[in-house]
C-alpha cells in the first residue's frame, strides 16, 4: 500500500512552565512512501521519527496535515480500522501469555463477519510463526525466550492480521550488537516475502543503510533528505546528514574556496569551481589515502587496526572534531610515519557545505552538466 | 566455610534473639498453656494434659457465635471491598483532573482512628429515644420504618459491621491497586488498541493477569486482617460484645484473658491455636491458587 503524507504536523502542549511555546515534533512532513518497500526512517534521539510512526498508525492525530492511504484519508480513522501491525522496541509482549497465545491474541479480537474459526486462526498462527521461525517455542512464555526470539514473535503478532503496512519503533535497539546483526537481515527477508510495505525507526545510520530500500533522514522534526541509502551517503544535501551517515564519520574541517580550489589550513587541497566564500570542507574517512605527493598533511597520532579496517588517527588544527580519522588498506600501513602523513584525496569523497547554512556547495561544472 | 556460617549467624543474632523471644517463644508457650488442664495464673498451677479445654471452646457457645460471625465478616468483606477497591482504582486512573484530590479523599479512612470513626458509624446508626440517627432518616424517606442497627437485629448488626470493615480496609487496598494500575506498561495498551482489542477485554484479558499479584497479595493480607478483626467491633458495638451477639474469635480470646468473665488463659490459649489453625489453613489454599494463577 502506498502512504503518502502530507504537510504533516504535530505540535504537542508543552509541559515546561518557563518555555510555554508547543514543542513541534514533527514539521511539514511531507512524503509518498512507495509500495512494499523497506523504509528506514533515520535521525537523531528526539528528532521525532516515533512520532511519525504513531501518526501513521493512528496513535497520535496530526495537528494539520494529511495521511492517505493508496489515496484515501485515513487522518481521523481509529488505528484499529487502519490495518497497520505495529512493532514496540521492547516487544510489548503480553507476559501471562504463551507466545501462541499472544500471536493469536489479535485474531481473537475481530469480531462480526470477520470473526474467523478456530481453526483458520490456528493455521494463520502457524503461518506467521513459520515466517518468524518460531515454530519450536509457540508453548513458551515471553520470560523464557532470548531477546531476538521475543521479538520475532512481536513480528509476528504484528503480521498475523496480514496488515497493509508494517510499523517498527527502534525495533533492534534492545538487542545485542551480534542478534542485531541477525535479526536485521531476518527483518529484510520476512519484508520481502510478504511484501508489506514497512517502515522502521531508527538511530543507527548502518542499521538504516544496511537493509532499507530508502532512508528518510529527519532532523529536529523535518525530513532533511530521502533516497536510497548510497545516493543520500554520497550526495548528502547537507552537513547534518553528511555527519548522521557513516561510520567511522567524516571528518569536517574549517575551511575555504579560493580561486577555484579548497583550502584547508594554508594547503590547497584539492580543485572545486564555485566562488570564494568560508566553507566546512568534509572529507570522508575512504576518500583519505596515505600518500607522499599527497596534497593534504595531518599530524600523526596512531595507527588502529581492527580486523578488517585500518586506521590513521591524525590531528589537524582546522578539524572540527580533535581527530581526522582515514581508513586505508592494511597493506599500506607501513608507508605511515610520523610526525607528519600526507594524503591524497577522493575528490569525490570531498564535500563542501557553505559555512551558515550548512547546505551543501556543489561545483558550479558539475552543475552545468546535470543541467 | 565454617568460619563464614559463624559470621553469618552473628549477623543473624540481633534478628534471631529479637523473633526468637518475641515471636516463637510466645507460640511455643501458647501451644503449650491450650494443652495443660486447670491451669491457674495465680499459683501457676494445673491438673494435668490433654484436650479438655479444646473441647470446652468447641462446645462453648459464646465462641461458636465468635467464630460465626468472624466467618461472616470474612467471607463478605473480603470480596466486597477488594472489588470495590478495583473499582474505585480503576476509576481514579481513568480520571486526569482532580486526581489528586480524588487519591486523598480516598486515603483519608487509613489515617483516621479506627474508633473515632466507629463512634461516627455508632452516630449515623443508632436509634436513641430523641432521634433514629442519621440512616435511619433516609431509610424513611422511602417509606420504611426505622431499624435499629446498633442494638437491634443481628443481620441489621452485621450489617453495619460489615459496612464497616469494608469502608476501613478499602483505602490500603486502593492504594495498592492504583499503583499496580500505574506499572502497567503504557506499550500494552498500545498494542491492544492497534490490534483492536474492545475495552472489556483489554481489562479482562491484559490488565487483570497484570495485576493479578497485587490482587492476590489483598486478597491473602484481607482474609488475614478479616479473621483477626476485633477493634472494628469494639468500635461500633462497645466491649461487652457477647452481649451485643457481635463477638469475634480475637474478641473471645481477649474476653477469656481479660473480660468480666476472664482469667482463663488455658481457654485463651486453646481458641487462639484454633484460630492460627483456621488462618493458616485458608492462607495455604490462598497461596495455592495464586500460585496457579499468576504466572509469571
Amino acid at each position: 500500500m502506498k502512504i503518502t503524507l502530507q504537510n504533516l504536523t504535530k505540535k504537542f502542549k508543552s509541559k515546561n512552565k518557563k518555555d510555554p511555546n508547543d514543542v513541534i515534533a514533527v514539521n511539514d512532513f511531507t512524503y509518498e512512501i512507495p509500495e512494499g518497500k523497506l523504509i528506514g526512517l533515520l535521525g537523531p534521539s528526539g528528532c521525532g521519527k516515533s512520532t511519525v510512526l504513531n501518526l501513521i498508525c493512528g496513535l497520535e492525530k496530526p495537528t494539520s496535515g494529511r495521511i492517505l492511504f493508496d489515496g484515501e484519508d485515513v487522518s481521523d480513522v481509529e488505528p484499529e480500522h487502519r490495518g497497520v501491525g505495529l512493532v514496540f522496541q521492547n516487544y510489548a509482549l503480553y507476559p501471562h501469555l504463551t507466545v501462541y497465545q499472544n500471536i493469536l491474541f489479535p485474531l481473537q479480537n475481530l469480531r462480526g463477519k470477520d470473526k474467523l474459526t478456530k481453526d483458520v486462526m490456528d493455521k494463520k498462527v502457524m503461518e506467521a510463526a513459520k515466517l518468524v521461525q518460531i515454530e519450536e517455542y509457540l508453548e513458551r512464555r515471553p520470560a523464557e525466550l532470548s531477546g531476538g526470539q521475543q521479538q520475532r514473535v512481536a513480528i509476528a503478532r504484528a503480521l498475523v492480521k496480514m496488515p497493509k503496512v508494517l510499523l517498527l519503533d527502534e525495533p533492534l535497539s534492545n538487542l545485542d550488537a551480534r542478534l542485531r546483526l541477525q535479526t536485521r537481515e531476518e527483518l529484510r527477508r520476512i519484508q520481502r516475502e510478504t511484501g508489506i510495505t514497512t517502515i522502521f525507526v531508527t538511530h543507527d545510520q548502518e542499521e538504516a543503510m544496511s537493509i532499507s530500500d530508502y532512508i528518510l533522514v529527519m532532523n529536529a522534526g523535518r525530513l532533511d533528505q530521502y533516497g536510497r541509502p548510497q545516493d543520500i551517503y554520497d550526495d548528502p544535501k547537507n552537513l547534518f546528514v553528511a555527519k548522521f551517515l557513516g561510520t567511522p564519520p567524516i571528518n569536517v574541517f574549517e575551511g575555504a574556496i579560493r580561486g577555484g580550489k579548497i583550502v584547508i589550513g594554508d594547503e590547497a587541497v584539492t580543485d572545486f569551481d564555485a566562488p570564494d566564500c568560508s566553507v566546512w570542507v568534509g572529507i570522508r574517512p575512504e576518500g583519505m589515502t596515505p600518500d607522499p605527493e599527497g596534497t593534504f598533511t595531518a599530524e600523526l597520532d596512531r595507527v588502529e587496526i581492527m580486523g578488517r579496517d585500518t586506521s590513521v588517527v591524525c590531528r589537524h588544527p582546522a578539524c572540527q572534531s580533535p581527530t581526522v580519522r582515514a581508513v586505508i588498506f592494511a597493506k599500506r600501513a607501513d608507508e605511515v610515519r610520523p610526525p607528519d602523513v600526507r594524503f591524497a584525496l577522493e575528490p569525490s569523497k570531498v564535500l563542501v557545505f557553505d559555512r551558515d547554512t550548512e547546505e551543501r556547495i556543489r561545483p558550479s561544472a558539475e552543475d552545468n552538466n546535470e543541467k | 566455610m565454617k568460619n563464614k556460617n559463624l559470621k553469618a549467624l552473628l549477623f543473624l543474632l540481633p534478628a534471631i534473639l529479637f523473633l526468637g523471644v518475641f515471636m516463637v517463644y510466645p507460640l511455643i508457650d501458647v501451644l503449650i498453656y491450650s494443652f495443660e488442664e486447670g491451669y491457674n495464673s495465680a499459683s501457676q498451677s494445673f491438673f494435668g494434659v490433654g484436650a479438655y479445654n479444646y473441647s470446652y471452646v468447641l462446645h462453648d457457645t459464646y465462641f461458636l457465635q465468635a467464630l460465626k460471625n468472624t466467618f461472616i465478616i470474612v467471607i463478605i468483606t473480603v470480596p466486597v471491598s477488594t472489588l470495590l477497591a478495583l473499582l474505585i482504582s480503576l476509576g481514579l486512573s481513568s480520571i486526569k483532573p482532580l486526581r489528586n484530590l480524588f487519591q486523598t479523599v480516598y486515603f483519608l479512612p487509613y489515617v483516621t482512628n479506627t474508633l473515632a470513626v466507629g463512634l461516627v458509624f455508632m452516630i449515623l446508626f443508632k436509634k436513641t429515644a430523641y432521634t433514629d440517627g442519621l440512616v435511619n432518616m433516609i431509610i424513611k424517606m422511602f417509606g420504611s420504618g426505622p431499624i435499629d442497627f446498633i442494638d437491634g437485629p443481628y443481620w441489621a448488626k452485621m450489617f453495619v459491621m460489615c459496612f464497616y470493615t469494608v469502608w476501613v480496609v478499602l483505602p490500603f487496598k486502593i492504594l495498592i491497586l492504583t499503583s499496580a494500575l500505574a506499572s502497567v506498561k503504557e506499550d500494552y495498551y498500545k498494542a491492544a488498541k492497534i490490534d483492536g482489542t474492545p475495552k472489556f477485554r483489554t481489562f479482562y484479558k491484559i490488565t487483570i493477569p497484570m495485576i493479578s499479584p497485587m490482587i492476590f497479595y489483598l486478597v491473602i493480607t484481607g482474609f488475614i486482617g478479616a479473621f483477626k478483626a476485633y477493634s472494628d467491633e469494639v468500635a461500633i458495638f462497645g466491649t461487652d460484645l457477647n452481649a451485643a451477639g457481635m463477638n469475634t474469635v480475637v474478641g473471645y480470646i481477649y474476653d477469656m484473658l481479660y473480660g468480666d468473665s476472664g482469667g482463663y488463659p488455658s481457654y485463651a490459649s486453646a481458641a487462639a491455636i484454633l484460630l492460627f489453625l483456621i488462618v493458616f489453613t485458608v492462607t495455604v489454599i490462598n497461596l495455592m491458587i495464586s500460585k496457579k494463577k499468576t504466572v509469571y
